[in-house]
């Protein structure tokens, strides 16, 4: 992590521990919280870490927008800070300034697409997350990005499983606040790689919290006269955790760096980290989540614990950008392709 | 408050892929000239090794005055993939190069570092590892093998046991027992000595594989004297001395590559055009093992920068050695409905035998799986 990164990621930790303490917003009997953190995030320039300065951005870099993901990820974050981020970034690829305020990107999904006829969109989209608590949509729309109002669309109401909205939308006639050609290389397949990638950075960050508080607990928590902890059955669970969450991290951070350092999005070494970051994250979020709960027991399985935070925020991030299956059938693919020894000359190349 | 275990996102710089090119190179060309079949034959090849040494790919990373290269673990690290996936016949030189030699560099006399170093490096011999005995494996502080020091030099009396290639190797690096445990420190006692194979007194029986494959060894010592000068380190004091050794030989890719062939078949086996399944089966395989091959590189960069990543050596050993037991199996499930030309059927059911029968070994060679999980629950805290 080089210097920049590291200060974004304490003042990202600041404002998370001050205003989005995960144990305060889990007690909290309404949303009031929401506003002061999402400000906090705006005024230190982090909902905008991937808009350059000139359109109006932090211009903070590819590196530290993904190292404020990552605590955002550590504290399971409940605002669309990574959507935000996303729909800046795809907004600086067409040159559009950022309206500011919250944001989605669509579509996320590599199966559904809109398109552009005669300044029109049309095409339906499943899975957007937040859709009916932004302002606006960025959306890519065959090679162009297109702002909208998230007003002008047709949100169908839906939750995620950490209740969080998740909307199908539905674009068509809708005319956008302006419309960009696509730069840099960046099409359908970039977007959904960037997703996946900011997606695996969140969950990198929500399973070390998991581990973190896990351990905690199994040190504190006393069974049979003794801290749980010290029993050999509890700690090599906590050891799958601890390794479940190092693969994690080691492999959200190595597409963080690839995507950081790309020369094209039609690169087969960035693909073949954010393929892998999207697909062995996700398991480690199946698998961690597990032995945290396993962990605490049922007080674990409550509501007023803050587990469930993290536990359901992976759970869902997981499938979005498309889940560990679909990423997986793809990359196969790909891989069949090219043969065994094509296999290893792409395992090296990347 | 960070108990996150830290992987670098880590780089191999541009020499080392340059040094790649001309071992794949070399390996093409030693294959055309017959030097060694991948596909079988011995592991063990006294010319190959020999070949490998004039390149100078033996001792890469050892200090110049040994006649080394002080060239980076992150080359080292090129060598050592590119080999394992050739199923190059290193056996010879394997050990003693990863970690044999450097235990010598660290810890042995300078006239035995002048001997044997340089002939390490021309591939000339072989090493074994004497730690493990009847009733002392995962509990390496229960060795009872004895060293008594005498006038005329160290006298070893014991048994070692499960040592791989103690029957062909030159010399072990050997643990044995000095003196008695103390009250507070059950791992004092132990020393590490070099023991040359041919000295009077030390006799290897064959102990087979499942499969009949002859690799390791009972050797037993019976009053066979070592020159005084062969205490390595410390007497008394091998716990402290294991641990940077411990992480040379847990994290290299020997530790997820070992059964790789299975999956270079399995993509032919299946063919360009996979079905759903078996295409997702490949593809989350090909994840995990670039996931393992990203963390492991971080560890060699670790290494490099004069680190010692005993516990990230240990997840790496344990995620890498799971995955690479279960790969036979998961290869056997994707392939079942394959219905192809049978060249390359039979090609795939030779190697998926061989690696199903070796593949037990692979979470136990090393350090356990358990045992392994021990280690990174301390690294939490938790011990
Ligand atoms: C192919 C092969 C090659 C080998 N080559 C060498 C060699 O060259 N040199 C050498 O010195 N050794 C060698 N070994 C030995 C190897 O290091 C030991 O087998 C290993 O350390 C385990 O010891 P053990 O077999 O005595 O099993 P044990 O230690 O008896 O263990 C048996 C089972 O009990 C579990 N267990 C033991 N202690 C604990 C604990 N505290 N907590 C939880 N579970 C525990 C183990 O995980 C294992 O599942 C080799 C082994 C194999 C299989």
């Amino acid at each position: 992590m080089d210097e920049a990164e590291s200060l974004v990621r304490d003042a990202a930790t600041r404002i998370f521990q001050d205003l989005g303490d995960p144990q305060t917003l889990n007690n909290a009997a309404d949303d009031a919280w929401r506003a002061p953190l999402w400000s906090a995030l705006e005024e230190a320039g982090l909902t905008t870490a991937w808009v350059s300065d000139e359109l109006g951005g932090a211009g903070a870099g590819i590196g530290s927008g993904f190292a404020v993901l990552r605590v955002a990820g550590e504290f399971a974050v409940p605002l669309p800070l990574a959507e935000t981020l996303l729909a800046g970034w795809l907004l600086e690829q067409g040159g559009i300034v950022m309206p500011g305020g919250a944001m989605t990107v669509a579509p996320t999904r590599r199966a559904d697409k809109i398109s552009l006829v005669d300044g029109k969109l049309s095409g339906t989209v499943r899975a957007v997350s937040f859709a009916t608590k932004v302002d606006h949509i960025a959306v890519l729309a065959d090679d162009h990005v297109a702002l909208v109002s998230a007003a002008d669309c047709l949100c169908r109401d839906g939750l995620n499983l950490a209740g969080e909205p998740l909307n199908s939308v539905d674009l068509s006639g809708v005319t956008p606040l302006q419309i960009a050609t696509l730069q840099n290389g960046v099409d359908a397949k970039a977007l959904n790689m960037m997703g996946a990638a900011a997606r695996a950075m969140q969950m990198a960050g929500a399973l070390q919290t998991v581990l973190e508080i896990a351990v905690q607990y199994a040190e504190e928590r006393v069974a049979f006269g003794r801290p749980i902890g010290k029993f050999q059955a509890v700690q090599q669970n906590l050891a799958r955790l601890g390794e479940e969450a190092a693969a994690a991290i080691a492999i959200a951070n190595s597409t963080a760096h690839s995507i950081e350092t790309l020369e094209s999005w039609a690169d087969d070494g960035v693909y073949l980290d954010v393929a892998s970051a999207k697909i062995r994250v996700g398991e480690a979020a199946g698998q961690g989540s597990a032995i945290g709960h396993q962990t605490f027991g049922a007080i674990g399985f409550t509501k007023e614990h803050i587990l469930h935070r993290f536990v359901q925020r992976l759970w869902s991030w997981r499938d979005d950008f498309d889940n560990e299956a679909v990423w997986a059938a793809e990359l196969g693919r790909r891989v069949a392709a090219k043969g065994g020894e094509g296999l290893w000359h792409g395992l090296t190349a990347a | 408050m960070s108990v996150a275990i830290q992987f670098d996102p880590i780089r191999l710089p541009p020499e080392a892929e340059a040094l790649r090119a001309e071992v794949r190179q070399f390996l093409k060309e030693e294959i055309t000239a017959g030097t060694f079949d991948p596909n079988g034959g011995s592991r063990d090849n006294p010319e190959f090794s020999r070949k490998v040494g004039e390149r100078g790919w033996i001792g890469i990373t050892w200090p110049k005055e040994y006649g080394g290269q002080g060239r980076s673990f992150l080359e080292r690290y090129v060598i050592n993939e590119e080999f394992l996936v050739a199923r190059a016949p290193t056996r010879k030189h394997f050990t003693a190069d990863r970690q044999s030699g450097p235990v010598l560099i660290k810890y042995a006399s300078e006239a035995i570092k002048q001997d044997i170093l340089p002939r390490i490096i021309r591939g000339e011999v072989s090493f074994c590892i004497g730690m493990s005995e009847p009733d002392s494996g995962s509990d390496l502080f229960a060795a009872k093998t004895k060293a008594e020091r005498t006038d005329g030099g160290w006298l070893i009396n014991g048994r070692k046991l499960w040592t791989s290639r103690a029957h062909e190797a030159d010399y072990m690096i050997g643990l044995f027992r000095t003196s008695a445990p103390t009250h507070d420190n059950r791992r004092h006692g132990l020393s590490q000595f070099l023991v040359d194979m041919k000295t009077p007194g030390i006799t290897c029986r064959p102990v087979l594989h499942p499969n009949g494959n002859y690799e390791f060894n009972e050797v037993t010592f019976d009053d066979a004297l070592l020159p005084l000068d062969n205490l390595l380190g410390e007497a008394d004091m091998a716990w402290k001395q294991a641990t940077s050794e411990l992480a040379y030989e847990r994290s290299g890719s020997e530790r997820f590559l070992e059964t790789i062939q299975v999956l270079m078949e399995l993509v032919d086996v299946i063919g360009e055009n996979p079905d759903v399944r078996e295409a997702e089966g490949l593809g989350r395989l090909v994840a995990q093992l670039h996931t393992l091959r990203r963390m492991s590189i971080s560890v060699a960069g670790m290494l490099h920068a004069g680190k010692e990543p005993v516990l990230e050596a240990s997840v790496v050993k344990d995620l890498g050695t799971v995955w690479e037991q279960a790969l036979p199996s998961v290869a056997r499930d994707l392939a079942a409905f394959v219905d192809s030309d049978p060249g390359n059927r039979i090609r795939f059911e030779e190697v998926l035998a061989r690696n199903i029968t070796i593949a037990p070994k692979l979470t136990i060679q090393g350090g356990t799986t358990e045992i392994l999980r021990g280690i990174v629950a301390r690294g939490l805290g938790l011990r």
